[in-house]
């Protein structure tokens, strides 16, 4: 099996790696990284539980093949400051926590495009996230505060 | 699984002209990396990957066209300003293909070549007049979209030729819609896509899902350009029946496709049309 | 308190099984039955693998009997000679390479000779398709109060209807997956689940192990909604045959096509109604027949059975009701736990004909429900003597007056004659839920839980009750924190393990806060009395004698325990099937708001209100999530989510093409409570979790039945089905 040199930008740091071509970005940073806050909800793109920054934006990591990464930048959960989940904390965005890293990694995405909201309502943004526990409640809220909407009503 | 690196355009159609065996072109892998763990043929084989080719990427604006490149996005489109002015139906599909993560991804040439029925950004690049612009070693080829699809995945593209663009005439439209019906409002596979145009160049109405390829509706497009009065949506199942041939599969039954597309057509156009 | 493990999960520092790191193991895969019966003539094994890599398991390897223990012995850990499901596990592989597993595992072929399969549970069996018991009933039950047959021949009115109900699938996020391994002689699984104690039996049961021999470890779970009940004996067996075998670690991880095509779904129902009643709308009579299908194996079809027609006749007054339900034996791939357990199917069909009998009486049917509605004094159909003070018409007006029920309904009148291709309806849905194990279950059980001193003064919980997202870890912690008037980082609660905590009964049956809960309020207690204080002692005087007593007592082990005792004045006959069926119920009252658009048929929930009695509110942010997910997970399953089945597997086995609400799909759903606190349970609270899954089906098709002017009858209502209707 021929393997393929990637050299990318993970989280800030660069990281050199050989790999199969085959190889998926989100078993990549699970199993051969061990940076296992990226979750494995579907395999198809369907559930947004392996959302991570390709570039800036959020992208299904089951559906990139690590080696298109060489040269880009990549972040995952890992990235995100603690700082920044007060709202989701608070506001019930988790329960099981299975959908949660991708779910944080749209959602903390949307906050810092707020312009989107021009065009765009919260939950069509994040409608590519599947949560089977909140009811997208806990959700939304936490991503309206996030982006200083203030507390909706309960 | 064997992968092709090409640095330019010209180095992917030089893998693609044969040398390496039969090959398939990859962008984003929304659509082939679908379920990739367990689809284990699917590493016997020989991958161009078209990711890098930086010369693809960017969409572009001339006075007479929109020209999408062979790796433009959904998304790219979407942040486009004047695409959304000028061709809305592209902006509308974009906004429907699965959600953002896709859309940050997903090709609009990918979507061409990977030629599903249900295609979601095919319709409205059809409604529009698109042309697709394939490259090889021999040369350029300009194939209008609404004549690619020969037959189910059939298309007139050989294996040695990649997407490099998809030209969208501009020109002043009269009217122009666009709907999919899915079975939830996001991440929806098209039960039934339509978009439909009037501009100088007449009437397009193409339908998605209801046919083995993505089509123009003719039988349609000549009630419409006749002026045709109807007084409801049963009056459109006789072309309907003329145009399209909808099946009963996992996602929804010939009998419901036929319907929605009647009505919903009927319910988009009567206004301009003048119907009831 | 916010959620404890919250920032765990929001940082993705939780660890789920297939997160925990593992060094030298194999993955271990699956090779399934392609047909839904017959006998296995041949196991071939591909020419293009080299076997002697794998570590090969079928049936012969079984240490102790070829049983998956619950409650018949009826399904076998692998499949032997014969095969009654598509997708019935026949044999095990395992390889360092997942991959290679993979293709290991699809380079079997299992031959299978076909016998005459039993696909459609609502039919009577030929001869030929019988394959459990005489007439392939699996169980079946009757409850029966009055004398129904002559109430009917007299009632004024009577109304028949008929109501179906679709499989469900649960969609954790997470797949289920276990890992196995030995730790000298003793064999460790940890996986995801909901009930390490089932696991632990079904281990010992069929590997022949006594408890010293096998330790069972919940790990974090994501999401199990009963999924992750009774399965997780099954993927935890095979993946510990295939670690003994092995002598090597095993990790067995399901991936979400073969998790949705293999695993247990919602039991499908067909539910029939012939109800009597007065001209004014009185009940007069209930006649309610429940037919489940079972599919292939028993699992818990009994007991889902038993809980579906205990709540068949709805939070209604009645004087003569029967109900008879069968539970039947298919070829399909076997149903199991779900949240609701039987209830969500019959409260559908209950909700639905109540609508149907207003509309045929004319009547409002608002005040069908007010008039019917159970008062304190007045008996179930198991004849159990409702006494809770709950003013269950004032949890009714409470729902109609926050979704301003009447003015919508006005609104809708205008809305629809006004729109060509939109309708608009509002819906009502009045139910119920017997919170912790049916009749005698909970004694059956008797759980028992241990609170733990520690030589800090700290405390640690110790419950075989595990946290899957409905937040366990959180209000265990601030049940112990406030009876011992410490702070909840003073409480520490142990890790689900067998080899550490009693079994203080499976998580499932909305038992969790008001059952165990209790049982940590005593086991706090009792903790209190060991060092000699009594429950007037709180805080740092309890910590400081705590402490003390470790200094005192080295080597020592200070453990405070309760084991279940039942509500005084609670009986149950399981002969007859009457009395006592619940020590408590809580008490809902649902309002669904829809669009439908008559071109597509495509319905719409735009607003949703729940309103529900539950005791008490420990933790108003999770009891608050708990409703929100189980209302959305009932609009799923009312609207959208549809199992499709060949050969009694499914088919549309993916998140692309089986459909559960995205976030665009489904309104805020707006949340109230009610408190009367129930005198048994842990701070008063009653069992929340499964009550919100209910109403919203009948709800919003009580709501689509307004708009329309149709009278839908099946759910999942698509928008093909719908268009049937509409025609």
């Amino acid at each position: 099996m021929s393997t393929v040199q990637v050299v990318f930008t993970l989280n800030g740091a660069a990281v050199s790696l050989d790999l199969d071509p085959a190889e998926r970005l989100l078993d990549t940073l699970r199993y051969r990284l061990g940076l296992t806050g990226t979750k494995e909800g579907c395999g198809e793109g369907e559930c947004g539980a392996c959302t991570v920054y390709l570039d800036g934006l959020p992208v299904n990591s089951c559906l990139v093949p690590t080696y298109q990464v060489r040269g880009a930048r990549v972040e995952s959960v890992e990235a995100i400051a603690a700082e920044r989940l007060g709202p989701f904390l608070a506001q019930g965005a988790t329960q099981c926590g299975a959908c949660t890293p991708g779910v944080v990694m749209t959602a903390l995405w949307i906050g810092a495009h707020p312009e989107l909201l021009e065009t765009h309502t919260i939950r069509e943004l994040m409608a590519g996230n599947l949560c089977r526990c909140t009811g997208y409640d806990g959700i939304v809220d936490a991503v309206s505060t996030a982006l200083g909407h203030g507390e909706p009503p309960v | 699984m064997k992968l092709l690196l090409p640095e330019t355009v010209r180095d992917a159609l030089a893998h693609m002209a044969g040398r390496d065996g039969v090959t398939t072109p990859i962008a984003g892998g929304t659509d082939l990396l679908v379920h990739w763990p367990v689809r284990l043929g699917e590493r016997d084989r020989t991958y161009v990957d078209l990711w890098q080719l930086q010369e693809l990427k960017p969409l572009r604006w001339t006075a007479d066209a929109l020209i999408l490149g062979g790796l433009t996005t959904y998304w790219d489109v979407i942040r486009d300003r004047r695409a959304g002015d000028e061709f809305p139906l592209l902006v509308a599909a974009a906004r429907q293909v699965g959600a953002i993560q896709i859309q940050a991804r997903g090709t609009w040439a990918g979507n061409i070549v990977n030629a599903s029925p249900a295609a979601d950004g095919v319709p409205a690049l059809m409604a529009y007049g698109a042309v697709v612009v394939l490259e090889s070693q021999r040369g350029t080829e300009e194939v209008p979209l609404d004549g690619f699809y020969t037959g189910y995945k059939d298309m007139r593209r050989r294996p040695d030729q990649l997407i490099v663009a998809v030209r969208i005439p501009r020109r002043r439209y009269s009217y122009q819609t666009f709907a999919k019906v899915g079975s939830r409002r996001a991440q929806s596979i098209a039960k039934v896509g339509l978009a439909v145009t009037q501009s100088d160049d007449g009437w397009r109405v193409v339908a998605a899902s209801m046919a083995p390829t993505i089509r123009r509706c003719p039988a349609i497009e000549r009630l419409l350009q006749q002026g045709a009065v109807l007084r409801d949506s049963d009056d459109l199942l006789p072309a309907i029946a003329r145009d399209v041939s909808p099946i009963d599969d996992v996602r929804s039954t010939a009998e419901y496709r036929r319907r929605v597309m009647a009505r919903v057509l009927y319910d988009e156009l009567r206004e301009t049309c003048g119907w009831r | 308190m916010q959620r404890r493990e919250g920032l765990a999960k929001l940082t993705g520092r939780e660890r789920y099984v297939d997160d925990l790191p593992l060094e030298n193991f194999l993955w271990g895969m699956t090779v399934r039955s392609p047909a839904p019966r017959g006998r296995i003539t041949a196991v071939r094994f591909g020419n293009d693998v080299d076997w002697s890599e794998f570590v090969i398991v079928d049936h012969r390897d079984i240490p102790g009997p070829n049983e998956i223990l619950l409650i018949e012995r009826d399904q076998p850990v692998l499949a032997a000679s014969h095969v009654r499901h598509v997708h019935e596990a026949v044999l095990l592989v395992a390889h360092p390479s997942r991959e290679m597993a993979r293709r290991a595992a699809q380079a079997v072929e299992i031959v299978v000779v076909p016998e005459p399969a039993a696909l459609d549970f609502r039919v009577a069996p030929r001869p030929e398709q019988i394959q459990y018991a005489a007439d392939n009933v699996l169980k079946q039950l009757k409850i029966e109060k009055g004398d129904v047959e002559r109430a009917l021949a007299h009632a004024p009115v009577v109304v028949e209807g008929a109501y179906e109900t679709g499989a469900q699938e649960h969609v954790y996020l997470e797949t289920q997956g276990m890992i196995a391994w030995l730790e000298e002689d003793v064999l460790v699984v940890k996986g995801s689940m909901q009930c390490p104690y089932y696991v632990l039996n079904a281990l010992q049961h069929a590997l022949r192990r006594d408890e010293r021999r096998v330790r069972v470890i919940q790990a974090p779970t994501g999401g199990g909604f009963g999924g992750k009940e009774e399965y997780p004996s099954t993927i935890a067996l095979h993946a510990a045959l295939l670690a003994l075998k092995a002598r090597r670690p095993v990790k067995l991880v399901y991936d979400r096509s073969e998790d949705m095509a293999a695993t247990t779904k919602r039991h499908p129902a067909l539910v029939r109604h012939r109800t009597g009643l007065t001209e004014d709308g009185r009940l007069l009579a209930q006649d309610i027949e429940v037919i489940l299908d079972g599919g292939a194996y028993v699992t818990l079809s009994p007991v889902v059975l038993s809980r579906g027609i205990i709540h068949a006749a709805g939070p209604y007054a009645c004087d003569h009701v029967r109900i008879a339900g069968r539970a039947m034996f298919s070829n399909a791939v076997p149903f199991g736990a779900f949240r609701g357990f039987g209830a969500p199917q019959t409260l559908f069909a209950c909700e639905r004909h109540m609508d149907v009998i207003a509309r045929t009486l004319r009547m409002d049917p608002v005040e069908l429900r007010r008039k019917n509605l159970i008062r304190d004094g007045q008996r179930t159909a198991t004849g159990q003597v409702i006494q809770d003070g709950t003013d269950r018409v004032a949890v009714l007006e409470r729902a109609l007056a926050l979704s301003t029920f009447e003015e919508k309904r006005r609104a809708h009148t205008a809305f629809n004659a006004a729109q060509r291709s939109k309708r608009r309806g509002i819906g009502l849905a009045t139910f119920y839920h017997g919170a912790g194990f049916t009749g005698g279950g909970e004694v059956h059980l008797n759980s028992r839980l241990r609170v733990a001193g520690l030589p800090d003064g700290r405390i640690e919980v110790l419950s075989a009750n595990i946290e899957m997202g409905q937040g366990t870890l959180t209000v265990f912690t601030q049940i112990a924190a406030e009876r011992l008037g410490v702070t909840p980082d003073d409480v520490v609660i142990g890790e689900p393990d067998t080899a550490r905590v009693p079994n203080s009964g499976p998580t499932v049956a909305s038992r969790t806060t008001m059952v165990v809960g209790h049982l940590i309020e005593r086991a706090v207690d009792d903790l209190r009395t060991r060092v000699g204080l009594d429950d007037r002692a709180r805080g740092s005087v309890v910590k400081d004698a705590i402490a003390h007593w470790y200094a005192a007592h080295p080597g020592g082990r200070l453990v405070g325990e309760a084991v279940y005792e039942p509500p005084p004045g609670i009986s149950w006959d399981e002969q007859r099937y009457q009395g006592d069926a619940y020590g408590a119920f809580a008490w809902a009252a649902y309002v669904a708001e829809v669009e439908v658009d008559l071109r597509t048929c495509a319905t719409r929930v735009i607003d949703f209100v729940a309103v529900q009695e539950v005791g008490k509110v420990i933790n108003p942010t999770l009891a608050r999530g708990q409703v929100q997910g189980g209302v959305v997970q009932g609009v799923g399953w009312a609207l959208m989510e549809e199992c499709k089945f060949k050969d009694g597997a499914m088919v549309n086995n993916q998140l692309t093409n089986y459909l559960i609400p995205t976030s665009d799909d489904v309104p805020p759903i707006r949340v109230a409570f009610v408190e009367n606190p129930y005198p048994h349970g842990a701070q008063g609270a009653k069992g929340l979790g499964e009550l919100p899954i209910d109403g919203p089906a009948p709800a919003i098709l009580n709501a689509v039945a307004a708009a329309t002017g149709t009278e839908p009858r099946a759910i999942p209502l698509t928008p093909e089905r719908l268009m049937d209707l509409t025609r």
